[in-house]
């Protein structure tokens, strides 16, 4: 009877184990297959050159450009709002207040709106509303300058997505500063407003940077809600100002891999674009997750 | 403040009595300025914040009334604004492969004059066929796609992150946890491009080989390619409910004599069950909105079927392909915002009742034991 136990709990363990395995397996399967089509395309050329040939040559340099400048416009607009939101979230709203609880509402709401959505969103709200009122205001409705998919727009729509995972992280970031700090800087006669400027902001610096970071690298790979607020197959010269279009490494990839003229030629590209994109986000994640595991570190 | 107390007692140099008069109404009214003093650096500080967190609920608002704005015209026909925003742009498309677009963006000028309202059986009809000389815009292939994709992820990847979840939780040893949780984090942080490149390039064709089929793109390599993005949810919020159970059960079932593996699985286990529910629910919405993956593994062909090895085109994918493609105000462009919306009030309910089950979880943990 003992020894029937056993094996099932041998057999239980084993189970779980593999499934455990399975997960691990798949990423190392993924990398080594994108690593090893990827490596005889990939240099340094590679990254500051245009596409050439009809894109079935040449590097990647213009999508490298503008996916930074998206990610740098993101960021600009939506850690900053994301980290305010933590902050009254955590320092000003009492779990009582109904307006608290309307924002944590929103916010669980945003984190679950699938990303096309926020495309169609982006193109609905920011280039035919937005963008046809500024053209109206700025142009006297005759051009079409803001109300056509751009760097802003696009950007602006990401920094949507992204809010929640910058909201979720600084807040945690916050929680994690001690309660003692906090009522030091009260005792010593701090307002709530200093106390927060000048002991729980900078206590939760860390928290700031990894939500930037996990948000960067979310909106660096998520591709549905550019497709029509502002991505560009080719461009030939790279993005001058907000109101342009713009190529990005996500897009790239999905307009290499299905829509270009011979699939199998650009073959070697496609590997190393994808390299590139999954070396950029990967590096990013593994700062997070440093940064985050100092930051529960110091918590304890 | 201390000016106050400084200068009036010195004045007077008081005697007992007095001072104490004087203390007790010192006294008094320093209570007073603290509680009423106005700092405006403070009031605006707080106002400020909460405008700025503010934002979030509007902006939910405002997705909601845009995209349901966009949605509407199907039902009530053409309005004069929307007629004169399209001649406006003419031939603004969104993709950027003029040659096909362009094509189609002349048909579609043709057929405009002649399109009528879309009515609510045109709809439930089984045929996706925007771009024809007669539009029909049947949503129920779409839908199927979307279910049959998202239902094969979820029976992948459910069982393979719930069974990680409960090694993690109970038989993994310190080392393996430090390789799991990070790969799962990993794992998470793919960009769905990625995976979808993955499986259009490498994945379809083993599976191809594998199993000997017609197609090599089909519903069941999206599937499969779509378990990889749901894994990381399934597995973190089943990992968290399995946590939260709480410690005496597990003691209490060890004290009786169960074997770890009896109480993972026959008291732990059930216990947080409602937890791990809602995290498939959560798996469910997550694979019905992914769009990426999808597009690019799946074929995109609105076929009417149940094999899972023919080629679907899911809700999310046909917003993907086929609004690069369509003129402003068209009705096409509509019916897209329709799905559009109907995937937005999919997730929104998935996730509500998600939140639901765990909410009621937390309750149980919270509340009486």
């Amino acid at each position: 009877m003992i020894k029937k136990r056993n094996i099932i709990g041998a057999l239980v363990v084993g189970i779980t184990g593999m499934a455990s395995f399975a997960v691990v397996a798949s990423i190392v399967v993924i990398m080594v297959n994108i690593i090893a089509g990827g490596m005889d395309t990939f240099s340094i050329s590679f990254l500051t050159e245009s596409p050439k040939e009809g894109m079935t040559e040449g590097g990647i340099y213009p999508a490298i450009i503008g996916t930074f400048l998206r990610v740098i416009i993101m960021t600009l607009v939506g850690v900053p709002i994301g980290a305010v939101t933590a902050v009254y979230l955590s320092e000003y709203a009492s779990s009582k207040s109904k307006f608290a609880q309307m924002i944590r509402f929103a916010v669980n709401t945003l984190a679950g709106v699938p990303a096309i959505v926020f495309g169609l969103f982006g193109l609905g709200f920011f280039v035919q509303f937005v963008g046809q009122g500024m053209d109206y205001a700025l142009e006297g409705g005759s051009g079409l300058r803001w109300a056509q998919p751009n760097l802003l727009w696009a950007s602006l729509t990401m920094a949507l997505l992204t809010l929640p995972v910058v909201i979720v992280s600084v807040e945690e970031a916050i929680r994690a500063v001690p309660r003692e700090l906090r009522e030091a800087s009260l005792a010593l006669g701090g307002t709530k407003w200093q106390t927060i400027r000048k002991v729980v902001i900078p206590n939760s610096f860390t928290g700031v940077l990894t939500g930037g970071i996990l948000a960067i690298s979310r909106g660096a790979g998520e591709v549905a809600p550019i497709l029509f607020t502002g991505a560009a197959y080719f461009l030939p010269h790279l993005p001058a100002s907000l109101s342009d279009q713009f190529m990005e490494l996500g897009y790239h990839i999905y307009i290499m891999a299905t829509q270009s003229a011979d699939v199998e030629a650009t073959s070697g590209i496609q590997y190393a674009t994808t390299m590139v994109l999954l070396f950029c986000t990967f590096s990013l994640n593994f700062i997070a997750v440093v940064l985050r595991y100092k930051m529960r570190k110091k918590m304890h | 403040m201390d000016k106050k107390i400084s200068h009036k007692p010195s004045d007077i140099a008081p005697d007992g009595f007095i001072r104490k008069i004087l203390f007790f109404g010192i006294k008094k009214k320093n209570k007073n300025s603290l509680e009423k003093r106005f700092r405006l650096s403070e009031f605006l500080a707080e106002k400020i914040i909460a405008a700025t967190s503010f934002v979030s609920f509007a902006f939910i608002i405002l997705i909601f009334v845009f995209v349901f704005r966009e949605a509407l015209p199907i039902f009530s026909g053409y309005t004069d604004k929307q007629s004169v925003i399209s001649d406006e742009l003419e031939q603004e498309t969104y993709g950027d492969i003029p040659s096909e677009s362009s094509d189609e963006a002349d048909r579609h000028e043709e057929l405009h004059q002649s399109e009528e309202p879309v009515t609510i059986p045109d709809l439930l009809s089984t045929t996706w066929q925007p771009v024809s000389l007669k539009p029909k815009y049947g949503l129920v292939p779409l839908f199927m796609a979307s279910l049959k994709v998202s239902l094969i992820a979820v029976l992948i990847a459910a069982p393979i992150a719930i069974l990680a979840a409960l090694f993690t939780a109970f038989f993994s040893s310190k080392w393996t946890k430090e390789i799991l949780k990070p790969s799962i984090e990993l794992l998470a942080g793919i960009p769905s491009v990625v995976v979808g490149f993955f499986a259009l390039i490498v994945l379809a064709t083993w599976i191809q080989d594998m199993f000997g089929l017609e197609y090599r793109l089909n519903a069941f390599v999206g599937g499969v390619a779509l378990a990889l993005s749901v894994i990381p949810i399934i597995y973190t919020i089943s990992e968290d409910a399995l946590s939260v159970v709480p410690k005496s059960y597990t003691e209490a079932s060890l004290a009786l004599g169960a074997a770890k593996w009896q109480t993972a699985l026959f008291v732990v286990l059930p216990a947080a069950t409602p937890g791990i529910f809602a995290a498939v629910l959560l798996g469910i919405g997550r694979a019905f909105g992914e769009t990426m993956i999808v597009l690019m593994a799946t074929g995109n062909a609105a076929l009417f079927s149940l094999n899972p090895f023919e080629p679907v085109r899911t809700l999310s994918a046909t917003i993907g392909a086929e609004m690069a493609e369509v003129i402003f105000g068209d009705t096409h462009y509509n019916v897209l915002f329709l799905i559009g919306a109907l995937l937005f009030i999919i997730t929104f309910a998935l996730n509500a009742i998600a939140e639901l089950f765990i909410r009621r979880r937390l309750m149980r943990k919270f509340g009486g034991k």
